[in-house]
């Protein structure tokens, strides 16, 4: 392979430099002693102690967290049986328009989804908090999890069910010892982007949430409308961290199981 | 495939949700995209839609989602492109793909302290003799941000169909005489076009529907036509018109999706078993 030109990496890294820019930008300033992020007068930690003294941000967070974990392990579910019974439809042209109506949530705009579930919501009497959040987070990322299932199940040599009943297994067994540990990457994946789907959502929840109940996009929104506040810098330096921890994890997990016994360089 | 009658019953929570979640806000909205504020039946919000007003609101939104589409494919093509000649290029596209996992409103709301009165951008023109300018609130920092926010979505695609190019065909395309334009125009380009389009797709709608940046960083000046559906729904409260808004921006969507389109051989059948 030809070597990348000094100019093809300085475009690189620009593209890089400019991607990441704002995110450190952020998080300098997060150590700011001074109120505004232009002078950085000195160094402290004063906005962190402030966002873990906040309580009503921590009550926010941990909201955040409850919804993400619990709409993506339902999702996840829901999206996984219903992935199992789409790949067994006999009928083709039923299991494509199932398709297409799965693919629906993905593309629509997220106002679209916000608002028409407003209007459920308020039709079928559900109270706007935390059960509408959560009801629409799951909403949200089952296509996305049966996308992600969906190929894992094709892949898999139907020879393989057949082996596992003729030597005389049951449906549960053929279930949980055979599919679904052959779907399990798919599975992580789905319940993965599930989790990132729900934490990173604005839109949706903006509008299904009522007055009592926030999650931290929307919190965040408010606070940056009403102006610059340190906290959020401090927050974004929190949450930058976990993440980077999130993504190296997943990222050394998935490496794993490609190539099991570490770097195997490919000459 | 073998089929099993029994497995039915695990489409049921699934049925459950397309049935609730798919079909029925979908409908919902647009029937109540045919009531007035006081609930009477009317055609006044198609009519309305069709005054100068929504009708400029949609070109802008056109004009806005266009752009940032257009910029976002200039930068994210050479990225992807250059991605794929790096040695650890899964290590490298992930590294693109993290910032998009940094909350929206955190990256967003950087931007307001970048683009400030006083923030670095203006320091900088500052050097070069200028005096401060406005930049936030402006048309040029609604595109700068919502391209910023759209180039790995715009990537990741594009480096997905350039990772399955055959590098052979590049080679025979060399050896055969042609030169690097021609090469990229009529061998790389038409082979990644499906990746071109998957990106267009993954960008040109939601930024139709874009509202939080129009709100933080244009200041109200930019209004797209999710701007205008947020503001019926959450603070005018006519959600007759809000959903009359809702379902063009469902139709344009669907024409979007159909232009856009790939005839992907297969790809949801089941295989030949």
């Amino acid at each position: 392979m030809e070597k990348t030109s000094r100019t093809a990496k300085l475009y690189l890294a620009l593209v890089f430099v400019i991607l990441y820019a704002p995110i450190f930008y952020l998080i300098f300033y997060s150590f700011n002693s001074g109120g505004s992020m232009n002078d950085f007068e000195s160094f402290t930690l004063e906005h962190y102690a402030a966002v873990f003294s906040d309580t009503r941000l921590m009550m926010i967070l941990i909201n955040t967290v409850i919804v993400a974990l619990l709409s993506a392990l339902l999702s996840t579910i829901i999206g996984v049986f219903g992935s199992l019974g789409i790949v067994y439809m006999r009928n083709k042209s039923l299991r494509n328009s199932i398709l297409s109506l799965n693919n629906v949530l993905i593309v629509s705009p997220d106002v679209v989804i916000g608002a028409s579930f407003l209007i459920l919501f308020t039709m079928i009497g559900v109270k706007l908090g935390f059960a509408s959040v959560l009801i629409s987070h799951i909403a949200f990322s089952i296509p996305i999890v049966v996308l992600m299932v969906l190929p894992k199940l094709q892949e898999m040599n139907s020879s393989l069910i057949d082996a596992a009943a003729d030597l005389g297994a049951t449906k549960r067994d053929i279930l949980t010892r055979v599919i679904i540990p052959f779907i399990k990457p798919g599975i992580f994946a789905g319940f993965f982007l599930a989790l990132t789907y729900s934490l990173d959502d604005f839109a949706v929840t903006f509008f299904v949430t009522g007055n009592g109940f926030s999650t931290l996009s929307v919190e965040i929104y408010s606070m940056a409308r009403a102006g610059i506040t340190l906290t959020i810098n401090a927050l974004s330096g929190i949450i930058f961290i976990v993440t980077l921890v999130l993504v190296v994890g997943y990222y050394f997990i998935s490496q794993r199981g490609k190539n099991p016994i570490g770097m195997g360089v490919r000459k | 495939m073998q089929t099993k009658n029994t497995k039915r019953f695990y489409l049921i929570p699934y049925f459950v949700w397309i049935v609730l979640f798919v079909i029925a806000p979908i409908a919902l909205i647009t029937y109540y995209s045919f009531f007035d504020l006081s609930g009477n039946f009317t055609l006044d919000n198609y009519k309305n839609f069709f005054t100068s007003v929504y009708l400029k609101l949609t070109l802008s939104s056109f004009w806005y989602a266009f752009l940032i589409t257009l910029f976002s494919l200039f930068v994210a093509y050479p990225t992807a492109y250059l991605l794929t000649k790096t040695r650890h290029k899964q290590l490298w596209l992930l590294l693109i793909i993290i910032p998009s996992w940094i909350n929206l409103l955190l990256k967003t709301y950087a931007f307001i302290g970048i683009f400030g009165l006083y923030g670095p951008v203006n320091a900088f023109l500052n050097v070069f003799g200028m005096k401060e300018t406005q930049i936030l609130f402006t048309d040029f920092s609604f595109i700068f941000v919502s391209v910023y926010i759209f180039i790995p979505f715009m990537i990741l695609p594009i480096f997905n169909s350039l990772d399955k190019l055959n590098p052979s065909l590049i080679d025979a395309s060399r050896d055969l005489g042609a030169s690097s334009w021609t090469t990229f125009s009529k061998v790389i380009f038409p082979l990644t076009v499906n990746g071109v389009k998957a990106g267009i797709q993954a960008v040109f709608i939601p930024s139709l529907s874009l509202f939080m940046i129009t709100r933080l960083i244009a200041g109200n000046k930019v209004i797209t036509l999710g701007t205008a559906i947020e503001q019926q729904f959450l603070v005018t409260q006519n959600w007759g018109m809000g959903s009359t808004i809702a379902v063009f921006l469902i139709i344009f969507m669907v024409i979007i999706m159909i232009i856009t389109g790939q005839r992907d051989k297969g790809a949801t059948s089941n295989g030949k078993n």
